[in-house]
């Protein structure tokens, strides 16, 4: 039922020669369902969308004639005395990156079949991710109101700063917020049991999404905060 | 838990009973396809109404006074926009993409119907969004269709106000519901053949319009992102495309923006565009003329590879709109070199159909008509594209109207040629009648020879240095007085073209009800939507059994058998039988 190649295509095919054998094959070319193929897809396209936020962001701060804040200062955070460069940010990156970890795991148990595991993790990272928007929401008030920046001028240099700062992690930050969407909707599937006795598909699409959205932000880290 | 592929499943069956469900909020792909269709001929009506305006203007200046200057930028503008994005796109991909793709490929709908309703509705709302813009205060914008900035939302701009705005929202629903339509399109030609249908047996057709999906979804995501960077220029104040400039002598409050970035990431995604809008018609023309021809399709795997060649390379040709937006030249160099590999597989296509029909029984009916008609012109406006395509000849004929005759020659009314032999040869299997015969060749003939009429004259206007986009030339001393009347004549045949489309819409509607019955396969076409139970199909199209594929839709006049044509799905045993 798996298998693409023909039942006396020879054993012993090398990787390449699958390949070759499932793309000249009928029905269809990925053994995956199809909400799986589309959610691929449809990341590909995202890639690009960020891809072009990002490298437009390059441009701009590449181009633009007033020097560029450093976000080690702008973006530090004083815990009881002396401010800690970029603290704020790396405890996101980490719980965001923590969430895929737990995701990874609700999946593993949802192809075991495990309902309550799956559904208790897939919570976890619903609540990773809107705590990750939770603090996105304070970076984005200390930066407001603390220290002025706005999309169109801020005290510290190029105006372009706060433009790309506020539309590239607001567009992550959407993502994120309907990844916490989706991943309670499904989560509430899978404790209802929508899924007992058919596929847990549904649970890696979602997965799937999820991990995209978390590399995106690895990009948008580097690039931003680290540069 | 393994999964099914479509063509083991059992299906279940349950048809739309109410009108509702079936007509308006359908999930039915063909219902979709037509509301596609009907929804992007009256927006290109629309379109064509403009640009008969603009031409009165050039044809015979200042004797219409309802078209001033603003009003004469707004036509040019909404022209192009709705031409290249709203019919263009839409009724390639939304209209014949949804046709024609579960049926070519024997699937009962594309995969996510609902996804596809959903698609349609998105459209229309950008649609609607687009037409308002004409109602609000300052009119539509009239920046030009490339939209460049600054001058895009600078208050000396038409339309700059709400106009720009609906503008940018419209383009940024249209990619939604793009991308809603696009993977559908690609996930069901993916993942939905029936038996026996590999990717190496699926029309032309269907390559065209799956490679178009794939570059329509990789290369929207940079017009979306330049929107919404505009339209945060424009509503919130940033400087992403806004260099510090003054504005009707005061100065804005823009700083350090760079505009040549919009011009890139415009590019990135018009560039594509061309293809998005060509490769669904290189695809059915190939069909087309095939089954007119009564011959299989010459050389089919370099036709194959030549759409998904064309279609890679257009993503690294972008920066020749740009030529004269100034760059270094060795990028100048780079893109001049890319721009002309694209002429190899391009040029193996007009090869191919031109060997197609060598020695074909060729059958001169309209659709072949018209499938002729577009070899002619995408040759004509391909060889103008070499001399854009070059640095240095670019540099003295850009923004002129050699341009503009080049675009419009190549993508203009070759895929518009596409589209009509489309619809000639689809008509009877979508709605079980024929076209009537006689006005499609009057059609043909005024619109191909209308055509030429036009866009012939511009390229030598284009050598005299005629700028494009200008309201009026006024006097000026490098164009010579023969200009004028040369104009004038452009606008003549101008306005007969846009008058004959009438026959077109009178034979769609009279044909409708009144037009001769049409056999089940009427032109004895090989590949596999003609072969449905019931003609026109049926929901979920193929009755209880799907369709098993035994070839290569092209068996025209096979040596030794009787009937000049072999279905995809007939097998070797029957084929047998049909043995003299």
């Amino acid at each position: 039922m798996t298998t693409q190649s023909s039942p006396d295509a020879p054993l012993n095919q090398t990787q390449w020669q699958m390949v070759v054998a499932d793309w000249s094959a009928d029905k269809q070319a990925f053994d995956m369902p199809w909400g799986k193929i589309m959610m691929w897809i449809f990341l590909l396209s995202d890639t690009f969308i960020f891809g072009v936020f990002l490298i437009g962001y390059m441009n701009v701060r590449m181009s633009t004639a007033d020097s560029w804040p450093i976000p080690s200062e702008v973006f530090a955070l004083s815990l009881g005395g002396d401010p800690i460069p970029l603290i704020l940010i790396a405890i996101m990156t980490f719980i965001l990156i923590s969430s895929s970890g737990t995701m990874a795991m609700a999946v593993n148990y949802a192809y075991r079949g495990n309902r309550k595991m799956t559904f208790y993790l897939m919570l976890v990272t619903a609540i990773f991710g809107a705590s990750f928007v939770g603090m996105q929401v304070f970076e984005w008030t200390k930066l407001i109101v603390d220290q002025g920046v706005r999309p169109w001028g801020n005290p510290m240099g190029a105006a372009q700063f706060g433009a790309c700062f506020f539309m590239i992690t607001g567009f992550h930050g959407v993502h994120v917020s309907a990844g916490v969407i989706l991943l309670l909707i499904y989560a509430n599937k899978v404790r209802r049991g929508d899924y007992e006795g058919k596929n847990y598909d549904a649970v890696e699409i979602v997965g799937l999404y999820w991990h995209f959205v978390d590399l995106v932000w690895v990009f948008i880290f580097a690039l931003f905060y680290l540069w | 838990m393994a999964h099914v592929a479509i063509a083991d499943q059992e299906q279940e069956f349950h048809e739309p009973a109410t009108f509702i469900t079936k007509y308006i909020w359908s999930q039915d792909h063909k219902v979709i396809a037509i509301q596609y269709s009907i929804t992007a001929i009256f927006v290109g009506l629309v379109a064509l109404v403009l640009s008969g305006m603009m031409r009165l203007q050039l044809g015979f200046p200042d004797s219409f006074n309802f078209i001033d200057p603003s009003a004469y930028l707004q036509f040019v503008t909404m022209h192009g926009m709705i031409m290249v994005i709203y019919l263009l796109t839409a009724l390639l991909l939304g209209g014949f993409g949804n046709y024609l793709i579960p049926l070519m490929i024997g699937a009962r709908d594309m995969v996510f119907p609902y996804l596809n309703m959903l698609s349609y509705w998105t459209y229309l709302l950008s649609v609607i969004l687009l037409l308002a813009s004409f109602f609000v205060v300052g009119g539509p914008t009239g920046a030009g269709w490339t939209l460049y900035p600054p001058q895009a939302i600078l208050s000396g701009t038409p339309g700059a106000g709400a106009g720009i705005t609906l503008m940018l929202l419209s383009l940024g629903v249209f990619i939604v519901a793009f991308t809603m339509g696009g993977l559908n399109y690609v996930t069901t030609v993916l993942q939905a053949r029936t038996k026996g249908m590999t990717l190496m047996r699926m029309p032309l057709s269907v390559w065209g319009i799956f490679t178009a999906s794939i570059l329509g979804l990789l290369a929207f995501p940079a017009l979306l992102v330049s929107a919404i960077m505009m339209l945060l220029d424009q509503q919130v104040g940033t400087s992403f495309f806004m260099p510090a400039l003054l504005s009707l002598g005061e100065q804005t409050d823009y700083t350090g923006g760079s505009p040549i970035l919009f011009q890139h990431l415009f590019w990135f995604f018009g560039h594509p565009e061309v293809y998005i809008v060509a490769l669904p018609a290189f695809g059915i023309v190939s069909d087309v003329i095939a089954t007119h021809a009564r011959k299989n399709i010459f050389g089919y795997r370099m036709m194959v590879w030549a759409i998904v060649i064309i279609g890679g390379l257009s993503f690294i040709v972008w920066a020749h709109h740009m030529y004269v937006s100034g760059m270094n030249p060795y990028f100048g160099f780079f893109f001049a070199t890319t721009t002309l590999i694209i002429a190899v597989p391009t040029a193996i296509k007009v090869y191919n159909w031109v060997l197609t029909l060598w020695q074909g029984n060729i059958h001169l009916r309209v659709p072949m008509l018209f499938s002729i008609g577009f070899i002619f012109t995408f040759t004509h406006g391909g060889l103008t594209g070499l001399f854009l395509g070059n640095v240095v000849v670019d540099l003295p004929l850009s923004d002129t109207y050699f341009v503009v005759g080049h675009f419009h020659m190549v993508m203009g009314v070759s895929p518009i040629m596409v589209l009509y032999a489309a619809i000639y040869h689809w008509f009877p299997l979508v709605t079980g009648r024929y076209l009537h015969t006689g006005l499609g060749k009057l059609h043909f003939w005024l619109t191909f020879l209308g055509t030429y009429a036009i866009y012939l004259p511009m390229h030598y206007l284009g050598f005299l240095g005629v700028p494009r986009r200008y309201y009026a030339m006024g006097s000026t001393d490098f164009i010579p007085d023969s200009a004028e009347p040369l104009n004038a004549s452009i606008t003549v045949a101008a306005i007969i073209v846009g008058a004959v489309q009438i026959i077109f819409i009178v034979n769609l509607i009279w044909s409708l009800s009144k037009g001769r019955k049409s056999e089940p396969n009427p032109w004895g076409a090989t590949s596999l939507e003609w072969q449905t139970p019931e003609i026109p199909p049926k929901h979920l199209n193929w009755g209880e059994k799907l369709p098993v594929v035994h070839r290569w839709a092209y068996d025209y006049s096979v040596p030794g058998v009787s009937q000049d044509f072999i279905p995809q799905n007939m097998s070797e045993a029957e084929v047998e039988r049909l043995k003299t």
